[in-house]
């Protein structure tokens, strides 16, 4: 079973609907004690960095991802804030993040002449930097829905798996061992992004 | 500018019909809303809005219900606006599945709800829907309960109060070309796009894909949403929802890949 953490940052119902349609037993994880019930879990996530991670403190729920995911090596992917959250910190507030890879979040910063607006809101192609099984059998050059402001930068270049550009090249998606993490939605993403979901279900 | 620019199908319903509309009046029935984004999605297609266009009009709260039947079919980004005069009825509307909250009758009369809910949620998922006339004169005027009450505002200044308010989007609509399919009112879109730094989509006039080039070329706008193009079919306007294939915008050039 995936569990799909509620911790009162954005839609879990569209992830659950995307679960439910490719046949994957998915449950929103509403108290800690659900993680140690999941074989996998999702972390989504859509506001602010401090108010999400508060959130997770709050509820007790960041002791329970770690512990289900350094303690038992539970696959947890995140999406959008929810990746964020993976990493050290974030430009964007001054809580800890969960810190199950090392990277940091930085604001998009452009030039003014680029014309180029924040948030990054629209579909983008991406580039798979390495073959992990999160993106087995993803077309060649699959496009995904984005909305955010701030993006990852990884310590470790081999923590990058994908890469899309907004004015420069930024990181897209990160893994490391099963912990993996989307900027984009896969839940909002049609067809690229069932193909994710279904090797999170399935394969990793 | 994106290298695929957002081209937005836009569902008009009534309570449960999806119906099409001319300058916003004469709702024509076409069928089964849950149907039309069911195939919108088999098609790949990168956004949906879904407007109840009587929700406002006749004092009728969103139906959660059957907002979530829309979205449960809908695996790709999804607006809904109609009805909306709480911030309750909006994290609700997020909550069942839906991006973006699309705001007109209630951002005129309730300033307030803007800035909360862009407080709330964060800008990028709050839309304002300016909806226009060209009136006598070629003058300008602001409408909000679907086009029948008349609010003294010209589109651009409409435009910068909201994103003053911090709206993060506008959907611009001009009444007087809703359905006729002769292509969208440039002037006006160019006017307002420019006059603000939050993106604006272009709506209402859309009959052939090269509108929508025109619209995003000329026009400055950051999307476009269409309705009557993505659910009628030849002269006649026999109802078919349909969505051109991804070759044929490249080969307009709207898709840069």
């Amino acid at each position: 079973m995936i569990a799909v953490i509620n911790y009162g940052m954005g839609n879990t119902g569209s992830i659950i609907n995307m679960l439910h349609r490719i046949g994957a037993e998915a449950e929103v994880a509403e108290r800690p004690e659900d993680l140690a019930l999941a074989d996998k879990i999702i972390l989504p996530g859509v506001g602010t960095f401090d108010t999400g991670m508060g959130n997770l403190e709050e509820i007790g729920f960041a002791g329970a991802i770690r512990d289900a995911v350094l303690g038992k090596g539970k696959p947890i992917l995140g999406i959008c804030l929810g990746m964020q959250l993976l990493g050290n910190r974030s430009e964007e507030g001054k809580k800890e993040g969960l810190g199950l890879i090392d990277f940091d979040n930085v604001r998009f910063s452009f030039a003014a002449e680029t014309g180029l607006k924040i948030p990054h809101m629209g579909w983008d192609i991406v580039d798979i930097r390495k073959q992990v099984p999160l993106v087995e059998g993803v077309s060649e050059r699959p496009r995904y829905y984005f909305v955010h402001s701030y993006h990852a930068v990884c310590r470790d270049p081999a923590d990058v798996l994908m890469s899309c550009s907004y004015g420069y090249e930024f990181t897209a998606a990160v893994n490391r061992g099963k912990v993996y993490g989307t900027q984009f939605h896969p839940e909002k993403s049609h067809r690229f992004g069932m193909k994710i979901m279904e090797n999170f279900a399935r394969c990793v | 500018m994106f290298q695929r620019p957002r081209i937005i199908p836009c569902l008009s319903i009534i309570d449960t019909d999806l119906v099409k509309t001319t300058q916003f009046r004469e709702p024509r029935y076409l069928g089964d809303p849950v149907n039309a984004v069911k195939i919108f999605n088999d098609k790949g297609v990168d956004e949906l809005c879904v407007l109840d266009i009587r929700a406002s009009v006749n004092h009728e709260k969103p139906r959660m219900d059957y907002l979530k039947d829309i979205a449960s079919e809908a695996f790709m980004p999804l607006s809904y606006g109609g009805g909306i005069t709480t911030l309750d009825e909006i994290k609700e509307i997020f909550h069942i599945g839906y991006e973006k909250v699309i705001l007109n009758t209630s951002a005129f009369q309730n300033n307030g709800l803007i800035e909360k809910a862009a407080q709330a949620a964060g800008s990028q998922s709050i839309v304002v829907s300016i909806d226009y006339k060209t009136e006598m004169f070629g003058k300008r005027n602001c409408y909000i309960s679907s086009g029948t009450r008349k609010v003294k505002l010209t589109p651009v200044q409409a435009a910068k109060t909201a994103e003053n308010l911090g709206a993060g989007e506008l959907l611009l609509n001009a009444i007087s070309r809703d359905g006729m399919m002769d292509g969208y009112d440039l002037h006006t879109i160019r006017e307002v796009a420019d006059a603000v730094s939050i993106p604006v989509i272009a709506s209402c006039g859309a009959g052939k894909t090269g509108d929508i080039k025109a619209a995003l070329e000329e026009g400055h706008a950051h999307a476009v949403a269409a309705g009557s193009l993505f659910v009628y079919y030849g002269e006649e306007k026999a109802v078919l929802i349909n969505f051109p294939e991804e070759k044929e915008f490249v080969g307009e050039g709207i898709f840069r890949y």
